[in-house]
C-alpha cells in the first residue's frame, strides 16, 4: 500500500521554515553566474552567516538576531551582470534588492550594510548602461520589466534542488489535479484550447500531438523530453532544467498522462552536466515522494522515467534521430511519416516534447487555457523564452509574449547595441534560422511571421549583429556548423551544405567568380525544399535570408573583392596614412614578411604584393596610422 | 483538373489505380515511369536518403515518393521545373563527390551513377570536386571497397544488416566526412564479413566489388606448361546471359563452354558433377545420422558464407554441419587427383579455375583445409562479371557462339546436380538420393517439389521408408540465424536444414550480374528447374561417370576413401583477436610447464580478473612453482557472462576464484608427465 503524498502539508512546512529568517539570500547558480564566480560568493555567504567567526547570527538594525537563509537558485537571466545576488522582499513592504557583479569580497559589506543596517549597497545595484540610473529591484529594471515570465516564473526565485520548496510554490498541484480530476482527453483538450505550440522550433500544436499519441495503437507508449539543445548561443532549455527542473518534470508527467504514456526519457546532451544532475535529482526526489511511480496521487496512473545522456550530435535534437539515439542506434533521422505519435521509440507511439514546451504545461493547467491565450497572438499564443546574445548590452535569458517585436527585445529588454555601433541584423533560431534586418525591427516575432521571411522561432536563440559584422562571414559560420553537424544521410544536406560552405569560403576569401552567388542560391533552395529532415531543410536559411537582405554585400565581395564591414581579412588592403605615420619603424620591425619599407622618421609604405594581411602592423602602430580598407 | 476515382491517384494527369502498391514510388514505377533512385530496394527497408525519387504532391509540396503512402485522390506530378532542377543538382552534387574514374572502374557498365548522369543530361559539374583520396580496402580475399566511389546510399549497410543479419558495415563520422566502413576503420577482411558479397550486389556504383582474379587466370592460360581446367557452377548458366543483354533466366551453358574453349581453357567441367558427388556423400551422411539420431539437424555446408557464420557465431553447431566438401571443392580435389593419371600431366601443372555466381567461393578456395600438400585444390575463382570481362576482352560475340559441350567425364551432371543453383535445390537433390536408400512410398511423383519456392523459410515433412523427415530450407543469413536460434532454443526441430546465404540461393549470388529485382532471381530459378527436366538423369546416383568414380577409386559413398577425398572439417573462429601477454616463463619455454591464461578482457576485468592474476602470480612464486607454470594474460575467451575465465592448459574454467585456480593448477602440476587431454582436443 503506497501512501499518497500530501502536497499541502509539505507546502505548509516549507512556508513556515521560509518565513522564519528575516533575510534570505539567493545566489544565482545558473551556468553564466557560476562561470563568473557565483559559487565563491555563495560559499562566502555561508561562511559569514554560519558561524566561522561567531557571526552565526546577524544582529539586525532592530536589534533582533537572525540567521539569513542562503540559497542557490537557477538562472535569473541577466547573465551579463553576474554573479547575481537577490535578496527578496519580505512581503511586508520591504522591497527586493538585486545585486549585480557581486564578488566574494563584497559579501561582508552586504552583511554589514544590508542585513545589519537595512540599506542596499548602492554600488552593487543595477545601473542603466546609457543613463546611469540605479535600480533597486528586478521589478523595475527594464530588462525584467518588459518580460512576461510564465515558464521562467520561479527560475531564480527558488532552490532548484529542493522539491519541498517547489511544492510550497504550488508545484505538482497541477499534476495532482490532472491525474485525479481530469481524463487524458480533457488534458489534451485544455492544451489544444490553450494553443500551445511546440517550443523546440517546429511549432506543432502540443495538444494535438498528445491526442494523436493517446489515440495511436500500440503499447507501451513513451514520452520523450527533448533536452538536446544544440544551437550556438541558445541556453533556454538548459536554464529551465538547471533552474526549475521540477517544473519540467511536472509538465512531462502531465504530458505522459495525457498521451497515455507510462514511461519517459529525458534526453539531455552530455555537455549539460548541471542540467543532467538536477534532472536526475528531481526525478529521484519525486520518486521518493511518490510523484514518480505507481498510483500517482492515489489514482491508477503509473509513471516512471529516466535520463539519457546524448553524446553530442547536434542532429539528435531532430526527433527521429533522437529516438534512434535512445534506441542505441546511430543518430540519423528517419523519414516521416510515420510520425513518432504512431511509430516512435522502438516502433511504438511516442510523444516527443521540447523542455520549454513541458515547462509551460503546469502554468496552463494551473491558470487555464484562456489565461494563456491572453498572451501572445491568436495563432501563436503564450510566451516564449529567448537566449539573447551577441552585440547587445544585456545578454541573457528572457521570456516575452510571442508577437513581441524585435525592437522591443533588442532596445527595451536588451538595452540596445553597445560601443556606439549600429544594429545590423538579428540571427534568430540558430544555425537553422534566418537573419532579420533593420526592416524587420517592428515585425512581431511569432511562428507565422518569422516563417514568412525565411527565419524561424527555432528553439529561440537570438544573436544580435552590429555593423562591424560581415554578413557573408556570418552565413559561412553557420554553414560550417550545419555542415559539420549534418548526419550525412541524405545527399542534399550532406553534399549541399559542403558545397555551400565551399562557395561561402570562396566569397570571403576572394576566390569567388561570377555565377557563384546564383549557384549558392540555387543549391540553398534545393537543399531547403528536398532534404530529409529539419536540419537539412533549415540549413540554407542563414544563406537565403542574408542573400535576400544583404545581396549587395555578397556582390561587393565577389565583384569588387571588398568586404563592406572590413572583416574578411583576405579582402583587406592595409595602408599607412603618411600624414599620421611618424616613421617610428615599429611596424617595419614587427612585420613577419618584411612587407613594410621606410626610413626612420619618414612615412613608411606597405608593399601590397608581399603583405599577408595579418594585421600585426595595425595592432602595434601607436599613432593609428595603419588601417585596413 | 482531373478528379480521381476511388482507389486511384492522378499521376501526371492520368488516373492510376493504387492497387496493392505500398508506396508511391512503387506505384509510379509500376505505371511505367522509372524514377531514378539509389537507396530504394524492394528487399530492404525504406531509407529516403538519395532524394532522387522526389515528386510533387498537391497540398504537400515536394516529397520523396519512396516514403509516401499512396492515398486515394492524391494528385501527383513527377515533372516540373523545380523537380528537374533539384534532381539535376542532386546528381551534380553526387558527381562532385565521386572520383569519376569510370574508364577504369569494373562497375562502369552497370553503374547507376553513370546512368543517372546520362539520364539527367549532366554535361558539366558546376560544383568544386572533392580532392582528398581515401585508401582502398583490399584486406578481404573476396571483396574490394573503394570509398572514393561511394555515394553513401546505405544499401550495403542495410542489406548486410537486414537481409544477412551480419552488420559489418555502418556509417561513421558526420557531415561531409561520413563514410561507410566496418567498425573502427578496420578492413572487411578483418571483421566478421562472411564474403557473401550481397553488398556488392546492391551497390549502385563500384564502391564495392568482387576482388578480380582475372589476371591470374590469364597468366595461367598463357603459361604453356599449365593445363588450365574450368569448372562452371550451375547458377552461372542462368545468369550470364543478362550481362550480354539477353533475357533474365535464359540458360547459356553451351555458349559459356564455347567461350571458355575459345579463350584457351584446356578442359571445361561442370560443378554439377561435384554437386552429384556432394549429394551422394551428404545423402549418406544424412541417412546415417538420421538412423542413429545423432548430430541432428544436419545443416548443409555447400555455402561458404554460411559455414563461416557458423564458425564465428555458432561454434556449438559445427558438429551439425555436413562434413562434405562443397561441389566446388569436391570437384577441384577429384580432378586434381584423377586428371594427372588420365591425361598424363603432373599434378602441380593443373590450374583449376572455377566460375562461380559467388564471392564467398573465393574465400572458400583460399581456406587452408581446401589445399592438398600445400597447393590449393582450386587455384582461382572468378565471378560471372569477371568471366564476362574476359569474354569481352577476347572480342567474342557471346550470343552468336556455337554452343559447345562440356568435357567428359566431369562435365556430365544429373539434374539434381544443377538444382544446387537455387534455394531448395540441395535438399531436393539429397532427397532424391535418400529416397533410393531409405525407400520411397509408391505412387510418389518424381522430385520433391514441396521444398521449392522463394519464401525465406520453407518447411516440409517427407515420408521416406519408415521415417518421416522434417526439413527446412532457408536463404538469407538473417532468416538462417533466426532459424538457428529457434533450433537452439528447442522451438523448432528438424532433421535436415539447407542454408544458402544469398536470397534465392546461388541464383541470387553476388557473383552474378547484379539482380535488382526479385523477379530476375525468380526467372533464374525457373530456368534451373527447366534445366533439370531437360537433362537425361535426374538423380545424382544415376550419373554413370560418378558411378565409375566410385567403382574405380572411392568404393561406397561414405567410405573412408571418400572421406579422405571429399570431406573436410571446420574450426571455431574467435570473434575477438586473441592477444596474449606472457607474464612469466616466456624466456625459456619449458615443455613441462603448465600453461595458465587469465582472461583480462573487459568483462573478466570487471569481474576481478586483474586482481586474480596478480594474486595468482604471488601465490605461484610463494609456492615455488615458478619453473612449473607459464602465466599469460589473454583477451576474450568469449564466455564473458561467466567470467573471470582462466584456461589451464586447454581446459577453460569459468567463474574462477583464486582458490579454484590454485586447486586446478595443483592437480595439473601433479598430472604432468601424463600428457593431458589437451593434445587430443587439438587434433580434432
Amino acid at each position: 500500500m503506497t501512501t499518497t503524498v500530501n502536497l499541502d502539508q509539505i507546502a505548509r512546512e516549507v512556508n513556515q521554515r521560509l518565513a522564519r529568517p528575516t533575510w534570505r539570500v539567493m545566489v544565482c547558480d545558473g551556468t553564466g553566474c557560476v562561470a563568473s564566480g557565483s559559487r565563491l560568493v555563495h560559499r562566502r555567504f555561508l561562511d559569514l552567516t554560519e558561524g566561522l567567526d561567531g557571526l552565526a547570527e546577524v544582529q539586525l538594525a532592530a536589534g533582533d538576531l537572525c540567521r539569513p537563509l542562503v540559497s542557490r537558485t537557477g538562472c535569473h537571466g541577466l547573465c551579463q551582470m553576474g554573479p547575481l545576488v537577490v535578496i527578496p522582499g519580505d512581503g511586508d513592504g520591504r522591497e527586493e534588492i538585486f545585486y549585480c557583479r557581486v564578488t566574494a569580497d563584497d559579501v561582508p559589506e552586504i552583511v554589514e550594510t544590508t542585513f545589519k543596517a537595512g540599506r542596499p549597497v548602492e554600488r552593487l545595484l543595477y545601473r542603466d548602461p546609457s543613463t546611469g540610473t540605479a535600480y533597486r529591484s528586478s521589478r523595475v529594471i527594464p530588462f525584467y520589466a518588459n518580460q512576461t515570465r510564465l515558464a521562467l516564473a520561479d527560475c531564480g526565485h527558488a532552490e532548484p534542488e529542493d522539491i519541498e520548496e517547489y511544492v510550497a510554490r504550488g508545484g505538482y498541484a497541477s499534476l495532482r489535479r490532472a491525474v485525479t480530476e481530469l481524463k487524458p482527453e480533457q488534458v489534451c483538450e485544455e492544451l489544444t484550447a490553450s494553443g500551445l505550440r511546440g517550443r523546440g522550433g517546429a511549432g506543432f500544436p502540443t495538444g494535438r500531438k498528445w491526442l494523436a499519441t493517446l489515440r495511436a495503437t500500440g503499447s507501451p507508449k513513451y514520452l520523450v523530453c527533448n533536452g538536446d539543445e544544440g544551437d550556438p548561443g541558445a541556453f533556454m532549455d538548459r536554464s529551465l532544467m538547471e533552474g526549475d527542473p521540477h517544473r519540467v518534470l511536472e509538465g512531462a508527467i502531465i504530458a505522459a498522462y495525457a498521451s497515455g504514456a507510462a514511461y519517459g526519457y529525458f534526453y539531455i546532451r552530455t555537455e549539460y552536466q548541471l542540467a543532467l544532475a538536477r534532472m536526475r535529482k528531481a526525478i529521484a526526489d519525486a520518486r521518493r515522494l511518490g510523484i514518480v511511480g505507481p498510483n500517482l496521487f492515489g489514482s491508477s496512473y503509473a509513471f516512471d522515467c529516466e535520463v539519457v545522456e546524448g553524446a553530442g550530435a547536434f542532429v539528435c535534437g531532430e526527433e527521429t534521430a533522437l529516438l534512434a539515439s535512445i534506441e542505441g542506434e546511430r543518430g540519423m533521422p528517419r523519414p516521416k511519416p510515420p510520425f513518432p505519435a504512431e511509430s516512435g521509440l522502438f516502433g511504438l507511439p511516442t510523444v516527443v516534447n521540447n523542455v520549454e514546451t513541458l515547462a509551460t504545461v503546469r502554468w496552463i493547467i494551473e491558470h487555464g487555457a484562456a489565461a494563456f491565450r491572453r498572451y501572445g497572438t491568436p495563432r501563436s499564443p503564450g510566451t516564449k523564452t529567448f537566449a539573447l546574445t551577441g552585440k547587445i548590452r544585456n545578454t541573457g535569458l528572457i521570456e516575452v509574449p510571442l508577437g513581441t517585436t524585435l525592437r522591443q527585445i533588442v532596445f527595451e529588454i536588451g538595452g540596445g547595441v553597445p560601443d556606439g555601433r549600429k544594429f545590423k541584423a538579428a540571427q534568430i533560431g540558430g544555425p537553422s534560422g534566418g537573419c532579420l534586418g533593420v526592416e524587420h525591427l517592428d515585425m512581431p516575432l511569432d511562428y507565422e511571421t518569422l516563417g514568412q521571411v525565411g527565419a524561424m522561432v527555432g528553439s529561440g536563440g537570438i544573436v544580435i549583429l552590429d555593423d562591424s559584422t560581415c554578413i557573408v562571414e556570418v552565413a559561412r559560420f553557420f554553414m560550417q556548423f550545419t555542415q559539420h553537424e549534418s548526419c550525412g544521410k541524405c545527399v542534399l544536406c550532406r553534399e549541399g551544405t559542403r558545397q555551400m560552405l565551399w562557395i561561402l569560403q570562396d566569397i570571403v576569401e576572394g576566390r569567388a567568380v561570377p555565377g557563384d552567388i546564383e549557384l549558392l542560391e540555387q543549391t540553398a533552395r534545393a537543399v531547403k525544399v528536398a532534404s530529409l529532415c529539419g536540419l537539412g531543410k533549415s540549413a540554407p536559411n542563414p544563406v537565403l535570408s542574408t542573400l535576400a537582405m544583404f545581396r549587395s554585400e555578397y556582390l561587393a565581395h565577389v565583384e569588387r573583392l571588398y568586404c563592406p564591414a572590413g572583416v574578411c581579412s583576405a579582402l583587406k588592403t592595409f595602408a599607412i596614412d603618411p600624414d599620421l605615420c611618424k616613421g617610428c619603424t615599429l611596424c617595419l620591425q614587427k612585420c613577419p614578411v618584411g612587407a613594410i619599407q621606410g626610413e626612420k622618421r619618414a612615412p613608411h609604405r606597405i608593399d601590397v604584393a608581399l603583405c599577408t594581411k595579418c594585421g600585426v602592423c595595425a595592432t602595434v602602430c601607436r599613432f593609428k596610422a595603419i588601417a585596413a580598407r | 483538373m482531373m478528379k480521381p476515382k476511388d482507389g486511384t491517384i492522378v499521376l501526371d494527369g492520368r488516373m492510376v489505380p493504387i492497387g496493392d502498391h505500398v508506396n508511391l514510388l512503387d506505384l509510379i514505377r509500376g505505371s511505367g515511369i522509372d524514377l531514378p533512385t539509389f537507396c530504394y530496394h524492394s528487399d530492404l527497408s525504406v531509407y529516403g536518403a538519395c532524394r532522387l525519387c522526389i515528386v510533387e504532391v498537391a497540398g504537400r509540396g515536394i516529397v520523396t515518393s519512396c516514403t509516401t503512402k499512396p492515398e486515394p485522390g492524391m494528385v501527383v506530378s513527377t515533372r516540373s521545373a523545380e523537380l528537374r532542377n533539384i534532381r539535376k543538382l542532386t546528381a551534380e552534387l553526387l558527381l562532385a563527390n565521386h572520383d569519376l574514374s569510370c574508364p577504369t572502374c569494373t562497375r562502369a557498365g552497370s553503374c547507376q551513377l553513370r546512368r543517372l548522369a546520362e539520364r539527367m543530361g549532366i554535361d558539366r559539374i558546376r560544383f568544386r570536386r572533392r580532392q582528398e583520396r581515401l585508401p582502398l580496402d583490399q584486406s578481404s580475399i573476396a571483396l574490394v571497397r573503394d570509398p572514393n566511389k561511394c555515394v553513401l546510399c546505405g544499401d550495403c549497410v542495410r542489406v548486410c544488416r537486414e537481409v544477412q543479419g551480419i552488420g559489418v558495415l555502418d556509417f561513421a563520422n558526420r557531415g561531409s566526412k561520413v563514410q561507410v566502413t566496418p567498425a573502427f576503420g578496420q578492413g572487411l577482411g578483418e571483421v566478421e564479413c562472411v564474403h557473401c558479397g550481397q553488398c556488392v550486389n546492391v551497390c549502385p556504383t563500384g564502391a564495392l566489388a568482387a576482388r578480380s582474379q582475372v589476371n591470374e587466370v590469364w597468366a595461367a592460360i598463357h603459361d604453356p606448361e599449365l593445363t588450365v581446367v574450368a569448372q562452371v557452377a550451375p547458377a552461372v548458366r542462368v545468369g550470364i546471359g543478362e550481362a550480354f543483354g539477353l533475357p533474365p533466366g535464359e540458360s547459356h551453358i553451351g555458349q559459356t563452354v564455347a567461350a571458355l574453349r575459345a579463350m584457351g581453357f584446356d578442359r571445361v567441367y561442370d560443378t554439377g558433377f561435384g554437386a552429384d558427388l556432394t549429394v551422394l556423400e551428404e545423402g549418406t551422411e544424412f541417412v546415417r545420422r538420421y538412423r542413429s539420431g545423432r548430430d541432428l539437424p544436419l545443416f548443409t555446408s555447400c555455402c561458404p558464407a554460411w559455414v563461416k557464420l557458423v564458425e564465428q557465431w555458432y561454434p556449438q553447431l559445427l558438429g551439425n554441419l555436413s562434413t562434405c566438401r562443397s561441389p566446388q571443392q569436391a570437384l577441384g580435389r577429384l580432378v586434381k587427383r584423377e586428371l594427372p593419371r588420365e591425361i598424363g600431366v603432373a599434378q602441380d601443372k593443373i590450374f583449376m579455375v572455377s566460375i562461380m555466381p559467388c564471392t564467398a567461393k573465393k574465400f572458400e578456395a583460399s581456406r587452408s583445409e581446401m589445399a592438398t600438400d600445400g597447393r590449393p585444390d582450386v587455384d582461382a575463382v572468378i565471378t560471372v562479371p569477371e568471366l564476362v570481362q574476359m569474354i569481352a576482352e577476347c572480342g567474342l560475340d557471346f550470343a552468336g557462339l556455337e554452343p559447345d559441350r562440356m568435357d567428359l567425364p566431369y562435365g556430365f551432371k544429373s539434374g539434381a546436380g544443377v538444382l544446387f543453383g537455387t534455394t531448395g535445390g540441395v535438399t531436393e537433390a539429397v532427397l532424391r538420393y535418400a529416397a533410393e536408400v531409405m525407400g520411397k512410398p509408391l505412387g510418389r511423383p518424381p522430385g520433391f517439389h514441396e521444398v521449392r519456392g522463394m519464401e525465406r523459410l520453407r518447411e516440409a515433412e517427407v515420408e521416406l521408408g519408415d521415417g518421416k523427415l522434417r526439413l527446412a530450407v532457408v536463404h538469407g543469413l538473417a532468416a538462417a540465424q533466426k532459424l538457428v536460434e529457434d533450433v537452439l532454443a528447442g522451438r523448432r526441430k528438424y532433421d535436415l536444414v539447407e542454408v544458402m546465404a544469398c536470397p534465392g540461393g546461388c541464383v541470387g549470388g553476388a557473383g552474378q550480374p547484379p539482380a535488382r529485382t526479385p523477379s530476375v532471381r525468380a526467372a533464374r530459378q525457373a530456368s534451373i528447374y527447366q534445366s533439370d527436366t531437360m537433362l537425361q538423369m535426374h538423380n545424382s546416383q544415376d550419373n554413370p561417370y560418378l558411378q565409375r568414380v566410385y567403382a574405380d577409386t572411392l568404393g561406397e559413398p561414405g567410405s573412408s576413401a571418400a572421406h579422405d577425398l571429399l570431406h573436410t572439417h571446420y574450426h571455431p573462429r574467435r570473434r575477438t583477436g586473441a592477444v596474449e601477454v606472457e607474464i612469466t616463463g616466456a624466456t625459456e619455454p619449458s615443455t613441462r610447464a603448465v600453461r595458465v591464461e587469465v582472461c583480462v578482457g573487459t568483462n573478466c576485468h570487471l569481474r576481478g580478473s586483474h586482481d586474480l592474476l596478480h594474486r595468482l602470480i604471488d601465490q605461484v612464486n610463494e609456492r615455488g612453482w615458478g619453473h612449473l607454470v607459464d602465466i599469460a594474460a589473454t583477451f576474450c575467451n568469449e564466455v564473458c557472462e561467466r567470467g573471470p575465465a582462466v584456461r589451464i592448459d586447454d581446459e577453460l574454467y569459468e567463474g574462477c576464484t583464486l582458490e579454484m585456480v590454485l586447486d586446478r593448477l595443483e592437480r595439473a602440476i601433479a598430472a604432468e608427465g601424463t600428457p593431458v587431454v589437451a593434445s587430443e582436443m587439438r587434433g580434432q
